[in-house]
């Protein structure tokens, strides 16, 4: 298969882990299984973003004595969906320790972690 | 059954979206216009060897203002929402943590916070930066609350070392625009030669202050996190 | 070739530890599977060429969300009784 090479495989493996977090997302009943499938879901974006910017047999976009300054546009990979993908870890972080308290405040209204208790919204 | 059902016909449309990107997705031989631009470009221009540090500080150093105020923002309503009533202060008996924890913690958090504090001061010649020090430098922090919960720093010196670090990220850009050319423009400081440590104008002083707010702020988002243990 | 097995072989892991963070009935094996996750999606971005997002993932999503999550855990069974 010409398709099987590194960036089609990691390519898969991020679709697969957003699929995974998805699901948890949308079946689990216990409010900390859901903000985990939240940070699985964040993870396999960051992956599939990451493995797009691949090209192949370069290295890391960093000048140092194995890439030579004047050539360096033909021996680095992509450095723009680095950079992206190191700001979006620091925010999914952010994200994931406002659900978590959140999670507490609920608790600490009905003592429950079902969310099946929680229909207040519901019409 | 009608909720797995639609679960089911929800999680098939996006599999069908992602499935699309895979089949269309041929791998690249060539950098795109604007990465060959930063990479051939950006020694002369930034000066810095760590072309990911290049374009996230200087090319696009406003999108890191924004991250910078995204993160303060979390932070702050997270302290909001689980603020400690210290009114219990007095009587308060702490457990006792292991021997193992306290001794192993003893040699353990000097040298977590010099090698965050390396890894931020380093970050353009070698793969480190802002984010990476300080969160190395945060769960040093973590590590040190849990084992001697007696030596407690308080909120007070994280806030002012927090908010300090943001300004004068703020007050470095503002003299770009009276020095230089732009806003964050990098040439407020001589560009240097380079690969040595004093080189690429102001970037790792902007890492710095970076990494110590980063740092602090995980730090605050722990301990807001963390429960008093108050029995013997 | 070295690299694609390599990727295979932490593709095959990162799946059955999604799996098992989700499905799992005892929450602190599902946290800590999700560590696991970050951990070698980290050796991935290593793979990939990436060193700075390799040691932000390592120390930002197998070190400190972990602890947050074992913060919430502890403080809500501490209220349960």
């Amino acid at each position: 298969m010409e398709k099987f090479n590194l960036e089609n495989i990691s390519l898969a493996i991020g679709i697969l882990v957003i699929l995974i977090g998805l699901w948890g997302l949308l079946t689990q009943k216990n409010l900390i299984k859901i903000v985990i499938g939240f940070a699985l879901f964040d993870t396999g974006i960051h992956i599939v973003m990451v493995s797009i910017g691949y090209i192949k047999n370069r290295t890391a976009p960093i000048i140092d004595s194995a890439v030579d300054v004047n050539n360096a546009s033909n021996l680095v990979v992509d450095p723009i969906p680095q950079a992206l993908v190191l700001t979006a870890i620091v925010i999914g972080l952010g994200i994931t320790a406002l659900m978590l308290s959140y999670v507490l405040k609920m608790y600490q209204k009905k003592k429950s972690l079902d969310i099946t208790n929680y229909k207040d919204l519901k019409w | 059954m009608v909720k797995n059902l639609f679960i089911f016909t929800v999680l098939i449309g996006v599999a069908a979206i992602l499935l699309n990107l895979f089949a269309g997705f041929s791998g690249n031989t060539e950098l795109g216009t604007i990465a060959a631009h930063y990479a051939s470009k950006g020694i002369e221009e930034v000066g810095s060897a760590n072309l990911v540090t290049s374009v996230v500080v200087s090319y696009r150093g406003l999108d890191t203002l924004g991250e910078v105020t995204i993160l303060f923002l979390s932070a702050a309503i997270v302290g909001f929402f689980l603020k400690v009533d210290n009114t219990d202060n007095k009587n308060r008996q702490l457990k006792y943590t292991s021997e193992i924890l306290n001794t192993a913690s003893q040699v353990l958090v000097p040298i977590m916070l010099l090698f965050g504090a390396y890894v931020f001061i380093n970050g353009h010649l070698s793969p480190g930066g802002g984010f990476q020090g300080g969160a190395i430098i945060a769960s040093g922090l973590v590590l040190m609350f849990i084992a001697q919960p007696k030596k407690e720093m308080g909120h007070k010196m994280i806030n002012i070392v927090e908010s300090v670090s943001g300004v004068s990220f703020v007050l470095l850009g503002v003299a770009g625009v009276l020095f230089a050319s732009g806003f964050l423009d990098n040439k407020i400081l001589s560009l240097g030669k380079f690969g040595t440590l004093f080189s690429a104008g102001i970037i790792p002083i902007i890492y710095i202050f970076v990494g110590l707010k980063v740092g602090s702020e995980l730090t605050g988002i722990a301990l807001s996190l963390k429960e008093n243990q108050n029995e013997a | 070739m070295l690299s694609i097995i390599l990727a295979l072989f932490l593709g095959i892991l990162i799946l059955v530890l999604a799996v098992m963070a989700v499905q799992n009935k005892n929450i602190v094996v599902a946290i800590i599977a999700a560590g696991a996750v970050s951990l070698f999606a980290s050796i991935l971005y290593l793979v990939l060429a990436a060193p700075d997002v390799a040691m932000t993932e390592a120390a930002i999503g197998s070190g400190l969300s972990t602890i947050i999550f074992f913060y919430v855990l502890n403080k809500i069974k501490r209220q349960n009784g």
